[in-house]
């Protein structure tokens, strides 16, 4: 009777939801292998991970072995870790915000990464540095908005955010300008299609690159993750309960940035999850961010592995997931909205 | 003894021309109900802002336990104040349990969640204050008085010596109204000073102990409510007329009709 009570108080059945979340996450991540054109069975699927583990003599061919780690697991991977990347920055920035409509993109982060891809396609850049010159643009362009922000007198979160809209109009802006100049051959249609995200390239070498970066953004945000509650009772209250707030502020911004330049740098912009993933798991698992948290990390590498097997597999020629993340997401987004009154008060 | 909390020579203005307030000078020791009056937009709140670090006084010194609190951490001002803000505006819909926890962050490290021990003390404060049923309960969707409630609940968890409350009862009915001021009296019983500032003389004369006016960017008086508030000192501050009573001890304050 006891033992109950103590786990009941610690919101254990909270937490318990959260790693029932986790069964169609694993049972999608398995039944994602089975999906694209090289067809491969199930029982090949685990024969392959047990030989991987146990010392058992694989008798299958090695080309199933490589599009197996070389091709699906990357691809895998970077849907997970992108899906759950935008989806805790969303829920952060919500919290930090104090805001539902705020996505990870508010302070100008996707546009200048945009941007930053748009000029090395420009240039002429390898695929590798399109990636390093897309995260450096998402950090320059958030940069820019905390800095130019500082500048104004009162600086509240909500400075922040005009100042998040004009920074990423300014961008945008410049987008638009580099496919003016761009190659309408050569460049223009790889400036589209990387603006429209796209997992398709995705590769080991990526993954290794822009994994550790939002590995640790992510542990960072779930460290901090209780004191987001108190942040969002407002700037005030929260000093008065002794949070640094300023500190705090600093944290979970510098978190989301990097994770969300990571993400977009791997795979390009992808909306939608960011602002939507955190509603539902706040209809799921209400609003204590000790728990939002690591459910949107759950739900968000859901949505966007499923996304991605969708991609794959509705048409011969894929479709951006940026255009399927809204397709399927503005719908659900306004379904939700109607329910709204019992997700904000 | 020596106060807990001192405020000398306090000065504020806003855009370094105009002072709100200049001059003030006060002290709350152990179990002291401090009561601030004052018109609308005396800078009552302002003042307030100052004594807890929200805001930083021109000029003048506030002393928490002979220390003083700019070279203190928000983390350390919390440990030993708590604040109740006069409007609170809610985003997400916590639960009861979970606004009261929030009150423990002073204690915990940045990168800390609630412990254990932290759960008891909220769940004690909740019960101290008869509040524990509705620990599930979305703080958003309960009523006006509950919510104070909440918040009590919340600041004693954070277990300060003083307490500073803005207006409290500016948004409660008259039953919780009275209700809330019994609270900040056995608190103050308990030992916890109390600091708050009211709309509502008669509410100084319920629980203060010491009661200031503040008027033209100043304490024009200062003491015991009983000498305080008189007739002339509130004709002064509100403007009309008002009749002090003594009903069977107690003294009312009971404002007369503007001719």
């Amino acid at each position: 009777m006891y033992k109950f009570n103590i786990s009941e108080k610690l919101g254990a059945h909270r937490i318990s939801v959260t790693i029932l979340l986790l069964i169609p996450l694993i049972i999608l991540f398995f039944a994602s292998f089975l999906i694209g054109r090289y067809p491969i069975s199930p029982p090949d699927v685990i024969t392959v991970f047990i030989s991987k583990i146990l010392p058992v003599q694989s008798t299958l061919p090695p080309s199933l072995e490589t599009v197996i780690f070389q091709i699906r697991l990357p691809r895998i991977l970077a849907a997970m870790l992108v899906g759950a990347s935008l989806s805790i920055a969303g829920a952060a920035f919500q919290g930090l915000f104090r805001n539902p409509l705020v996505a990870p993109d508010k302070l100008g982060v996707t546009a200048g990464a945009g941007f930053g891809a748009a000029l090395a396609i420009i240039l002429s850049l390898g695929a590798v540095m399109i990636q390093i010159a897309a995260f450096i643009g998402g950090l320059i362009a958030v940069t820019l908005t905390y800095l130019l922000s500082r500048t104004f007198k009162g600086t509240s979160m909500l400075t922040l955010v005009l100042t998040g809209i004009a920074v990423e109009s300014f961008f945008a802006a410049m987008i638009a300008l580099s496919k003016y100049v761009a190659d309408p051959y050569l460049q223009l249609p790889t400036i589209v299609f990387w603006l429209l995200g796209s997992l398709a390239s995705v590769n080991n070498q990526d993954l290794l690159m822009m994994g550790p970066p939002i590995i640790i953004g992510i542990i960072i945000l779930l460290m901090v993750r209780w004191r987001i509650n108190v942040l969002s009772m407002g700037e005030e209250e929260a000093q008065t309960m002794g949070v640094d707030t300023k500190k705090l502020q600093a944290i979970i911004i510098i978190s989301c940035t990097v994770i969300s330049a990571s993400a977009v740098s791997i795979c390009g912009i992808i909306g939608w999850i960011g602002l939507v993933i955190p509603h539902v798991a706040r209809m799921i698992v209400g609003p204590d961010h000790k728990v939002l948290l690591p459910a949107s990390i759950i739900l968000g590498a859901f949505f966007l592995l499923l996304i991605d097997d969708i991609s794959r597999t509705i048409t011969s020629v894929e479709i951006p997931l940026g255009i399927l993340t809204a397709i399927i997401g503005a719908p659900f987004f306004l379904y939700l909205l109607g329910k709204s009154k019992e997700v904000w008060s | 003894m020596t106060p807990l909390l001192e405020i000398k020579n306090a000065q504020f203005s806003y855009n370094g021309k105009e002072n709100i307030f200049e001059n003030i000078n006060f002290s709350v020791s152990n179990g002291d109900v401090f009561c601030i009056l004052g018109a609308n937009g005396t800078g009552k709140t302002t003042l307030i802002k100052c004594l807890n670090g929200l805001m930083r006084l021109d000029s003048g010194e506030v002393l928490l336990n002979n220390k003083n609190i700019y070279s203190l951490s928000h983390s350390e001002i919390a440990k030993n104040i708590g604040y109740i803000p006069q409007v609170h505006t809610s985003t997400f819909p916590f639960k009861v349990m979970d606004v009261v926890l929030m009150g423990r962050s002073p204690h915990l490290d940045i990168f800390e969640s609630p412990s254990e021990k932290d759960y008891e003390l909220a769940e004690n404060s909740l019960k101290s204050l008869n509040i524990w049923h509705m620990k599930d309960k979305p703080y958003t969707e309960i009523s006006g008085g509950e919510q104070q409630l909440v918040f009590i609940a919340r600041v004693l968890a954070q277990e300060p010596s003083i307490l500073i409350l803005d207006e409290p009862t500016s948004h409660l009915d008259f039953g919780n109204q009275i209700r809330t001021l019994d609270i900040i009296e056995k608190l103050a019983k308990n030992g916890l000073s109390i600091i708050m500032s009211s709309h509502f003389p008669d509410h100084a004369f319920i629980s203060a102990n010491k009661v200031a006016i503040m008027k033209d960017k100043k304490f024009i008086d200062i003491g015991h409510p009983k000498k305080v508030i008189n007739e002339f000192n509130m004709e002064q501050t509100y403007g009309i007329n008002v009749k002090i009573v003594d009903v069977n001890g107690r003294k009312a304050c009971i404002p007369l009709k503007i001719k």
